[in-house]
């Protein structure tokens, strides 16, 4: 009974997995063909880019603040202070900047993404779209995908400059550092192995974020529960996805960069 | 009306289409013909597979076997570009309205227009057509009102106006009364009539309103178990002494 229960579930997690692969396959044939809906891909950049800032930012500020806060008295222990902008900006360029603001990016946009496709399939929306001479899967997927693809990484930046802002506030109340003196560390302590897959796994974070949730909406189920679960499940999805990319990542980057 | 024979007077014709979701079958051998200028209605119980078959009609669902022809084309011929194409004269009002919720009532009205370039050409001011289609449905007004504005029955409405914009010759409707009170739905099929006269159209009606099938059909034909079940003016069904037939006039 518990086998046959294991393997149903195996059974249904493949075929989930399959129909997503199918599913990005399809984005990749249709990204090259005409028309390239450019208008509709801008306006989902605003909307994602514009909408998350301000949930990034101040996520980031905080743990900033948070981050240097609780690192502070175990470095000054060791008497090792002076290394606190070079531990705090690696580790928010490397790891903690991206992997965070991708997932408050799953959960702000990818669930945003599966409710209002979902919704869209509920109410026929999107075969009024197809019957009126449009690909839906142009016009609402591809869009969305490339969007998040592209703003991920922008978000991060943004993200990652604000978290080392608030480092800086504590270090200079609590350790009386200037400004440039803790960017000029934090800057000379990064290397490109530091910078450079930092930024390509945002852009395969913000893929991750755009194709589940866009998968989860474009074909969810009849009913109002059906767009519930897929908000809910685009989320869970690309959370647990943004952990397998990011372990991928850190074992392709340690290849190329000797981490 | 005869299986596997083509009518070529017909604007669409529809031969033993047969529909499956599993073991279940929908749709076991559907014919149908529409002539040009008539208001075909379609009746049958929810869950008959009216509305598979009306989706099946315009692409959006894939029959299993049978053939679909619309104005001599078969549509299991036809490359998507040519269906986009063909789609252009078929105007579809959904059940539920399917308004873009994201758009204005005019984005919801150009939005079609600006897709068909074929068709129309490249539009730089797409008010005229938007306010000719809104006024020939009554509601100038609500040009930049937000679908969440809107009563169910405006929201038909304007369904209509953004199936009338593409001057469809065909027009296919989805239960156009459901959902909505008496007055309103009697508003609706006064709409239909006026938009089939002025327009020329002709029409497909799917309902389960029997006041709506008598006052706007030409001939109905009733879908019971995937087939036609029986078919003639709403006068000659209702004339019928065959209890399943009876059921649907009660």
């Amino acid at each position: 009974m518990g086998t046959q229960k294991t393997i149903n579930s195996l059974q249904v997690f493949l075929t989930e997995v399959g129909d997503i692969s199918y599913f990005a396959g399809r984005f990749f044939t249709d990204v090259f063909k005409r028309p390239f809906e450019f208008k509709e891909f801008l306006r989902q950049c605003y909307n994602m880019g514009n909408r998350s800032l301000l949930l990034v930012g101040v996520t980031g500020f905080i743990i900033g603040l948070v981050f240097t806060l609780q690192s502070r008295p175990t470095l000054q222990e060791f008497g090792a202070v002076a290394w606190m902008p070079s531990m705090v900006g690696i580790s928010i360029i490397r790891e903690i900047g991206p992997i965070i603001t991708a997932l408050i990016c799953a959960g702000r946009i990818g669930s945003g993404i599966g409710a209002e496709l979902g919704s869209m399939r509920v109410t026929e929306q999107i075969d009024a779209m197809e019957v009126s001479g449009t690909n839906p899967f142009k016009y609402l997927v591809i869009t969305r995908i490339l969007a998040t693809t592209f703003m991920l990484p922008i978000l991060v930046i943004i993200g990652d400059a604000i978290a080392l802002y608030g480092s800086y506030l504590v270090e200079n109340i609590k350790g009386d550092v200037s400004f440039q003196l803790y960017f000029s560390e934090v800057f000379s302590s990064l290397e490109f192995g530091d910078v450079i897959p930092s930024t390509i796994k945002s852009f395969f974070f913000g893929f991750a974020i755009g194709l589940v949730g866009c998968y989860k909406g474009y074909n969810c189920d009849k009913g109002t529960e059906g767009v519930g679960l897929a908000a809910n499940s685009a989320v869970v999805y690309t959370s647990l996805l943004l952990f397998v990319i990011d372990f991928v990542a850190v074992l392709v980057a340690d290849l190329f960069y000797e981490l | 009306m005869k299986k596997n024979t083509i009518n070529s007077n017909a604007v669409i014709t529809i031969r033993d289409l047969k529909k499956s979701y599993g073991d279940n079958y929908v749709l076991n051998g559907f014919n149908l013909d529409l002539y040009e200028g008539e208001n075909l209605v379609i009746m049958g119980k929810s869950g008959s597979g009216k509305s598979v078959m009306i989706k099946c009609l315009i692409g959006l669902e894939e029959h299993d076997s049978g053939t679909v022809i619309i104005m001599g084309k078969n549509i299991d011929d036809l490359d998507h570009d040519e269906l986009d194409e063909l789609r252009t004269e078929i105007g579809f009002l959904f059940q539920g309205s399917a308004l873009y919720d994201s758009m204005s009532v005019r984005e919801n009205l150009e939005f079609p227009l600006r897709r068909h370039t074929k068709k129309f050409g490249e539009i730089n001011d797409a008010s005229p057509l938007v306010m000719e289609a809104l006024e020939s449905v009554g509601l100038a007004r609500a040009v930049d009102l937000m679908p969440s504005e809107l009563s169910g029955g405006m929201k038909r409405r304007i369904a209509l106006a953004r199936t009338l914009i593409l001057k469809p010759q065909i027009i296919l409707y989805d239960e156009p009364t459901t959902g909505l009170d008496p007055i309103t739905s009697k508003e609706i099929v006064l709409l239909m009539k006026s938009v089939q006269e002025k327009y020329k159209t002709s029409s497909i009606i799917i309902t389960h309103d029997v006041d709506c099938a008598r006052a706007i059909s030409n001939r109905m034909i009733l879908l019971v178990d995937g087939i036609n079940y029986a078919e003639g003016t709403y006068e000659e069904l209702v004339e019928m002494e065959d209890p399943k037939i009876k059921a649907f006039f009660k």
